[in-house]
């Protein structure tokens, strides 16, 4: 029986079980009196039904599905004829897939491939073996559930409180999905990121100057190791950043005040949607607006102006990644300045102060820790944004400082690292890994000053 | 005394002149900061919109086309044999040839090879299986003419649509494609049509039969795997952070957690993704599902932060009210607090999901990035999202497909200004304030 039918039958059963549940409590309740003599209404009852029949039955459905391939294979495997264990030119995953696509009939058969029959046979056989018990277990599982929370109802149950409890462990283990995210991404990209740095010590990593992934597929080739440096990625990438910075800083900023202290509603009305939708672009079309048209509006400008630049140059994915940041730093920025307590406003205002003079000396040194955990915020976006570099800033792993040329970053790196055939041994794609822990570890830290900055300065107005 | 007085009144005059002046000063340039943002978006949207209008359109050329069985090399006995055998109909059928002899015979007076082989290039490659298709519908048509609006190629369809606006002459068209598309235009056989291919078909190498339909399709599959994970995941893990969690450091370990991964890089999400489900549980690349589970991944804190504003927003006295008639807690929340937090929850929703629908990066990690032609089916199927159609697009060499990407752009764009516009509305129709 297919996954979806056994999946759409427990729903079927376990709508039944809600509807038995439901009247056989109505009934018992009648016989008493009313449902008013039951310890919780029908409702319940149903829904505990619901739970027994349906929730054992799907945790088998799951571990099922992923035990099934692995039990079936090491059978497989245990028990090979001679023939085919003889043939040692195919290793076990191969030869495995190689059953499975032959007995599917995704492979055609080929001649040579006679060995394989009885194993064939035998994967087919095991195979509809495991898919009838499967059925077999889960509905005699549900049909158990049906039957039992059907006939454990009494007058006493607490059903009720049964039901809420299972629906608090389920609201307790979706927040607990956020942890799981985190420990997910720190374990998997730290673990081959460790396995990176046994064939690459991380002195040469944390501390090389040069960038050139590229690994020679025969061990005696001349370069064959490739070079990890992760300097000139960082400098990339603070570069890139830095630009974006001072185009978005001072613009978001000043966007921020005039909104907040200067403009009436209606200019308020207007400008924040506007802002939320520059927010709202995709970053693919920031890339492709700054490769094809910032790009070479700029090398004209230095041609013009008798200045080299490469048509890939940092200034152009600086000012565009700038631009992108401008919403989220002037968003930001809004949010805190509205925070300061009127009082200190009406009373620079008061003591004879102009709007700006206030504005200067007193709002923003006010707001000067919030702002500055935004700032961090907006510095951890700019350095993780990947698809503007990706189009704009070019691959080149150049160790410069000069906005013009061409310079490359770290989620640059990951993406072409990664992007394409991959082999999950060699350093090369182990190497993406390890930029993307660096990566991770520089925006973590980033958050937490800045989350504990902007959280302390709220508690000191609240 | 006096004189004294009035070189202060004096002084405080000059530098109130001076304050309000530095005072206006300051004034414009925040103003002048906002007219920047607002500039850039003008200079983005247009530059975009010139640059895709084009692509709307589509030029084809009118020939009439002889089905001859000879050209095409059919004899019909092998093809029933192969037919029989389970071939595609006319599999080894030239529909080129056909096209070519049609050609020729509309400009008679075009001869040599490498003449031909530029007249050749008036129509796209994809033409053929035009022809193939209807002689596969009507098999009565071999050996019969018809006439046919075929497809015409990205050069001269570049060419035809920008010559009408300012005659631009395009390096990639020699001259005597020019004359021959002057030549077709004065008797009205070349002419645009709306571009109903860029809507209805998968991706091409060739620019003109290059469509968005199956990067829309995937991107629609993915996002259903988004919403229907993010959704109740992020509402439920809000519900429970609000209204149930005891305060302790697990409860706040649990916050610092989500503010983080709200900040975390997209890309990271990617590697997560092709590191646990694709390296460890080997579920396919590529496939909307897994596309839809890093997503849900990527925009679950951002729901789960706009469902906590929600939910905090309803005042107590509804859950006073509620327990003092006897409610329980589970009831209060289901009953009460959830339905009237739901507008700002749904707001904070449909941004998420519009964010997850304009993401590209972690979807490069794991694999999405394929040249898929075939439109997805299904969850597990091949695919690609509408995003990272642009960026392929985007980074192809003929100039047609700069068109084809600002149009996919506007098509991006107008679903996501759609879905801002969508909860622009619902925070102003059914938010309560209290």
């Amino acid at each position: 029986m297919p996954g979806s039918i056994l999946v759409i039958t427990l729903i079927i059963m376990s709508m039944i079980a809600y509807s038995i549940s439901y009247h056989r409590s109505l009934k018992i309740g009648e016989s008493l009196g009313g449902i008013r003599q039951l310890q919780s209404i029908p409702f319940y009852y149903g829904m505990r039904a619901v739970i027994w029949c349906g929730l054992p039955s799907i945790a088998l459905l799951l571990l099922w599905f992923i035990f099934d391939d692995y039990l079936i294979n090491t059978l497989i495997l245990a028990d090979l004829p001679d023939n085919v264990r003889g043939d040692k030119t195919v290793a076990k995953n191969i030869l495995l897939s190689k059953v499975r696509y032959l007995a599917d009939g995704s492979l055609p058969w080929s001649t040579g491939d006679e060995i394989y029959v009885s194993v064939v046979e035998r994967f087919k056989a095991l195979q509809q073996l495991s898919n009838y018990m499967e059925a077999t277990v889960i509905l005699v599982v549900a049909a158990l559930g049906l039957c039992w929370s059907a006939l454990a109802i009494t007058p006493t149950l607490k059903a009720r409180q049964e039901v809420e409890k299972f629906y608090k462990g389920v609201l307790f283990s979706c927040a607990a999905i956020a942890i799981l995210t985190t420990a997910g991404i720190l374990f998997s990209v730290a673990f081959e990121a460790l396995r990176f740095f046994q064939s690459v010590p991380i002195e040469e990593f944390l501390g090389g100057t040069q960038w050139s992934p590229q690994v020679a597929i025969r061990a005696d080739q001349v370069g064959s190791s490739g070079s990890f440096g992760f300097i000139p990625l960082l400098t990339g990438t603070l570069l890139i950043s830095f630009i974006a910075m001072v185009v978005a800083v001072p613009v978001g900023l000043l966007s921020a005040i005039y909104l907040s202290e200067y403009a009436n509603a209606e200019v308020r009305g207007i400008v924040k949607p506007t802002l939320e939708l520059l927010a709202g672009i995709p970053t693919v079309v920031y890339g492709f607006f700054a490769a094809l048209t910032v790009a070479p509006w700029i090398r004209e400008v230095c041609t013009v102006l008798g200045l080299e630049a490469s048509s890939e140059s940092a200034l152009s994915a600086g000012l565009v990644m700038g631009i992108m940041i401008i919403p989220f730093v002037s968003s930001l920025t809004d949010d805190v300045i509205r925070a300061v307590p009127k009082s200190l406003r009406e009373g620079s205002l008061g003591v004879g102060a102009t709007q700006s003079e206030t504005i200067k000396q007193v709002i923003l040194p006010a707001a000067l820790p919030g702002i500055v955990g935004g700032m961090l915020l907006a510095v951890s976006r700019a350095i993780g944004e990947t698809m503007i570099v990706m189009m704009a800033a070019g691959l080149a792993a150049n160790l410069t400082i000069n906005p013009m040329e061409s310079v490359t970053t770290i989620t640059v790196q990951i993406v072409t690292l990664l992007v394409g055939d991959q082999e999950f041994d060699s350093p090369k794609t182990l190497a993406a890994f390890a930029l993307g822990l660096a990566l991770f570890l520089i925006t973590l830290l980033l958050n937490v000053i800045a989350l504990k900055v902007v959280r302390k300065y709220q508690e000191q107005y609240d | 005394m006096i004189n004294k007085n009035e070189v202060r009144q004096l002084k405080i005059e000059q530098s109130l002149i001076k304050r309000h002046r530095s005072e206006r000063r300051f004034r414009r340039l925040g103003l002048s900061a906002i007219l920047l943002s607002t500039l850039c978006i003008v200079v983005l949207f247009t530059d975009i919109i010139s640059k895709g209008k084009g692509a709307f359109k589509l030029t084809y050329i009118k020939l009439e086309v002889n089905y001859d069985a000879e050209i095409l090399g059919v004899d019909p006995m092998v093809h029933d044999a192969l037919e029989k055998d389970g071939a595609q109909p006319y599999a080894l059928a030239n529909f080129q040839g056909l096209i070519k002899s049609a050609l020729r015979k509309r400009f008679v007076d075009v001869s040599g090879r490498r003449l031909r082989r530029e007249l050749y290039g008036l129509v796209s490659q994809g033409a053929s299986d035009d022809l193939r298709r209807r002689l596969i519908e009507n098999p009565l048509l071999l050996n019969k003419s018809e006439t046919l609006w075929l497809v015409a190629d990205d050069d001269v369809d570049y060419f035809y649509k920008n010559s009408d606006a300012g005659g631009t002459v395009s390096d990639r068209i020699s001259e005597h494609e020019q004359d021959w598309i002057n030549d077709l235009s004065q008797t009205g056989e070349i002419e645009t049509r709306f571009n109903a291919v860029f809507f209805t078909q998968g991706d091409s190498r060739e620019p003109e039969l290059a469509g968005i339909l199956g990067a829309a399709v995937g991107s629609f599959l993915t996002m259903l795997v988004t919403f229907f994970l993010s959704f109740p995941i992020g509402v439920s893990a809000a519900l429970y952070l609000e209204e149930f969690a005891p305060r302790n450091r697990w409860t706040d370990f649990i916050e610092v957690n989500i503010n983080n991964l709200a900040a975390v890089p997209s890309i990271i999400f990617g590697l997560l993704g092709l590191a646990v489900f694709i390296n460890f549980f080997h579920l396919p690349r590529s496939a909307p599902l897994i596309g839809g589970l890093v997503l849900a991944l990527m925009t679950l804190p951002t729901i789960i932060i706009s469902s906590r504003a929600g939910i905090k927003a309803v005042p107590p006295s509804i859950r006073e009210a509620a327990i003092g008639i006897g409610a329980s807690p589970m009831q209060v929340v289901f009953h009460h607090v959830l339905p009237l937090a739901m507008p700002t929850i749904l707001t904070g929703v449909i941004i998420g999901m519009a964010q997850a629908l304009g993401e590209t990066a972690p979807l490069l990690m794991i694999g999405m990035v394929a040249f898929i032609v075939d439109i997805p089916t299904g969850f597990l199927d091949s695919a690609t999202v509408m995003p990272v159609q642009i960026f392929l697009w985007a980074d192809s060499a003929e100039r047609a497909f700069i068109e084809k990407t600002s149009a996919a752009i506007m098509v991006l764009m107008m679903f996501l200004i759609f879905m801002n516009f969508l909860s622009v509305i619902l925070r102003k129709r059914l938010e309560r304030r209290w």
